[in-house]
């Protein structure tokens, strides 16, 4: 089968956005609104009685939508938040599991011009009320099951007007703000009033985290569309009769850039498995749904090869024909085990959620080195530049930072009331996304590690500053320090070293307790998996704690320069 | 020995259910979403001090920590 890209090489040469933008029918100036082209401009493309979505639950229930089905749907989601007085560029946050709704309302709030602000449903009372605090959300749409952490702060928020619960059980009361909103029962509205959305209106807010300070609020804008639809085609070369899964969840960027714009803007048929990690059900999910085209990630991939190769020979998984993957770099010992149990290897993409679409990747009918990220996006400008002068290396090989030419239409346009932090994101006219890398004679770049102390752990960001001050809000804990530790499955995972006040004595109890306090307040993932007890914590002499010591020492690195530590 | 079952089940919804979905000994608590694979790092080292055992890594998959029943088989594996 013939690659929607066809030559990449080709592709390079004579690039221009405008491709898309051609096969969207959108020019500069014209209305673009994500959620219209995700649902109605489908229908009238001819796909109305498509299966957009085919849903199923943990327990096996299936629910399927046509794009006909989705855009009514959007349009009752839509229609329902503007009766509640929603108007465009307020915030409305998204805080579910992956259920229908999730992906619906996603689509709604931007056909009324609100701003989606998605949130990772296992995130803790903590975690949820910065963001919300933050983009001062003015409602929340999520299930009963994760009204009591909304509960639990909403006292502190003023701001937050409503709480729409998609699954209330009519035998038991809402609570101050909270309105029930039943998808299935809503008033079906066929028509309704798309709000005018340009190029620069804002459609998404993402939180990510960065080394010190609270998260910051990604904003992106409708007009991003134009990347992520011919990223979709071109990457993941979805094609009319895929069947597409992606496995990331829309509380972080790929689950919306590729979990729902990209497949429905063009026109495919997706499946979403709401369940968490089995091996075997997984592959049962491929066989069953005939997937065709999977995009997954690092840690997904390494604990399917943890449960073995026994496990795949079970399913019959012939009909999948492209694989990619995405969140972390993948190591070459995955790429070639795919190509072994697969019969082709999963294709390695790299983006972050500031950039909002793929940008460095391995393309279909390239060449593959197991472990290079591969090569720019026609009409994408990446380099490596040295940490000190700035400047792009004239050779290659040499290790530097990534850097990226701004004006790509997914680019980030801000952080949310942030526009400092922004700033300093751009250095010598270049994005900087805070990765290491070299590029090879061949124009592929290799993957090196973060320029800084952010700890990826299965694909997601945790900033180590977030997790320290969740820590010093223990009763026992009088300093804490954490940095990353490696993990074959998550690549890393969090570790906290940590000093008790006086009077609580280490204990195998007590260091649970720490670990369910954090999981609790912020989320699984930043949870530490590992606490070590230490009496101090290697400080400079004017008392910062030297992380990069005790990250060292994890890893198994040189300590380096050590000019400036405290004395004993 | 209090039962063990319902040891793992009350510290299953008092750690990990937030509203009151309801735990059977057959509920699925990996698959079925209610602890997440990082979760199930905290639920193993609560197992590992409550019974005095050490289980091994590769042995604390998403597949034997999948229900109550499930844990309690692997758990009596490694009293001695």
């Amino acid at each position: 089968m013939m690659s929607n890209i066809g030559s990449y090489d080709e592709r390079v040469k004579d690039f221009d956005w405008k491709i898309s933008e051609d096969e969207l029918g959108n020019k500069e100036g014209d209305q673009i609104n994500i959620g219209w082209y995700c649902t109605d401009r489908i229908c009238e493309m001819g796909k109305a009685d498509k299966l957009a979505l085919i849903w199923e639950g943990s327990t096996g229930n299936e629910k399927r939508y046509t794009y006909n089905d989705i855009r009514i749907a959007t349009n009752s989601i839509g229609h329902y938040l503007r009766s509640l007085g929603i108007r465009d560029e307020d915030r409305v946050c998204l805080f579910m599991d992956k259920i229908p709704e999730l992906y619906l309302g996603f689509l709604g709030i931007l056909k009324i011009g609100a701003i989606a602000q998605p949130l990772f449903s296992a995130f803790g009372d903590e975690s949820l009320f910065i963001r919300l605090e933050n983009a001062q959300t003015r409602a929340i749409i999520t299930q009963k099951k994760h009204v009591p952490k909304v509960r639990k702060i909403l006292d502190k928020m003023p701001w937050l007007e409503f709480i729409i619960v998609v699954d209330h059980d009519p035998a038991k009361p809402l609570m101050e703000r909270e309105v029930a909103f039943d998808l299935e029962t809503a008033p079906k509205v066929d028509q309704l009033e798309i709000f005018p959305t340009y190029r620069e209106s804002p459609s998404v807010l993402h939180y990510t985290s960065g080394t010190t300070g609270q998260p910051k609020g990604v904003k992106h804008v409708h007009g991003s569309l134009i990347s992520q639809y011919l990223t979709t085609k071109w990457v993941l070369d979805l094609q009319d009769n895929d069947i597409y899964w992606c496995t990331a969840d829309p509380g972080w960027v790929t689950g919306t850039s590729y979990g729902i714009i990209g497949p429905f803007s063009n026109g495919v048929t997706q499946c979403v498995l709401d369940a968490g990690f089995s091996a075997d059900n997984w592959y049962r999910f491929i066989e069953k749904h005939k997937i065709t085209v999977w995009y997954s990630a690092p840690t997904a991939i390494r604990s399917l090869m943890k449960a073995g190769d026994e496990v795949v020979k079970k399913y019959d998984l012939s009909s999948l024909r492209h694989l990619a993957s995405v969140g972390e770099p993948l190591n070459s010992e995955a790429v070639i085990w795919s190509e072994k149990v697969f019969g082709k290897p999963f294709l390695d993409t790299y983006w972050q959620t500031e950039t909002g679409c793929i940008v460095i990747t391995n393309f279909p009918g390239m060449k593959i080195k197991p472990g290079s990220m591969g090569k720019p996006f026609p009409g994408i400008t990446a380099t490596v530049i040295d940490t000190d002068t700035h400047e792009p290396f004239k050779e290659t090989g040499k290790i530097g930072l990534i850097a990226i030419k701004p004006g790509w239409p997914s680019m980030m346009r801000t952080y949310w009331n942030n526009e400092e932090t922004y700033k300093k994101k751009f250095v010598n006219g270049w994005y900087i996304p805070g990765d290491r890398s070299s590029i090879d004679n061949e124009g592929y770049f290799w993957f090196v590690g973060r320029d800084d102390d952010v700890i990826n752990t299965g694909g997601h960001l945790v900033s180590p500053f977030e997790v320290e001050s969740a820590l010093l809000e223990h009763e026992a804990v009088a300093e804490s320090a954490v940095v990353s530790k490696p993990d074959f499955v998550n690549m890393e995972v969090v570790k906290a070293f940590v000093t008790l006040k006086p009077g609580f004595v280490a204990s195998k109890e007590l260091d649970l307790q720490i670990m369910n306090f954090v999981r609790k307040k912020l989320s699984p993932l930043a949870m530490p998996q590992e606490i070590e007890f230490v009496d101090s914590l290697p400080k400079t002499r004017s008392g910062k704690i030297m992380r990069r010591i005790l990250h060292a020492k994890e890893w198994g690195e040189e300590i380096g320069d050590t000019s400036t530590l405290e004395d004993d | 020995m209090e039962d063990m079952h319902e040891i793992v089940k009350a510290y299953v919804i008092d750690e990990y259910v937030e509203d009151d979905t309801e735990i059977t000994y057959d509920t699925p608590l990996i698959s079925g979403g209610i602890v997440d694979s990082f979760s199930m790092v905290s639920l193993k080292r609560f197992l590992e001090n409550k019974y005095n055992i050490s289980i091994p890594d590769d042995k604390a998959t998403p597949e034997a920590f999948d229900s109550v029943n499930k844990i309690c088989l692997l758990v009596k594996e490694y009293i001695a």
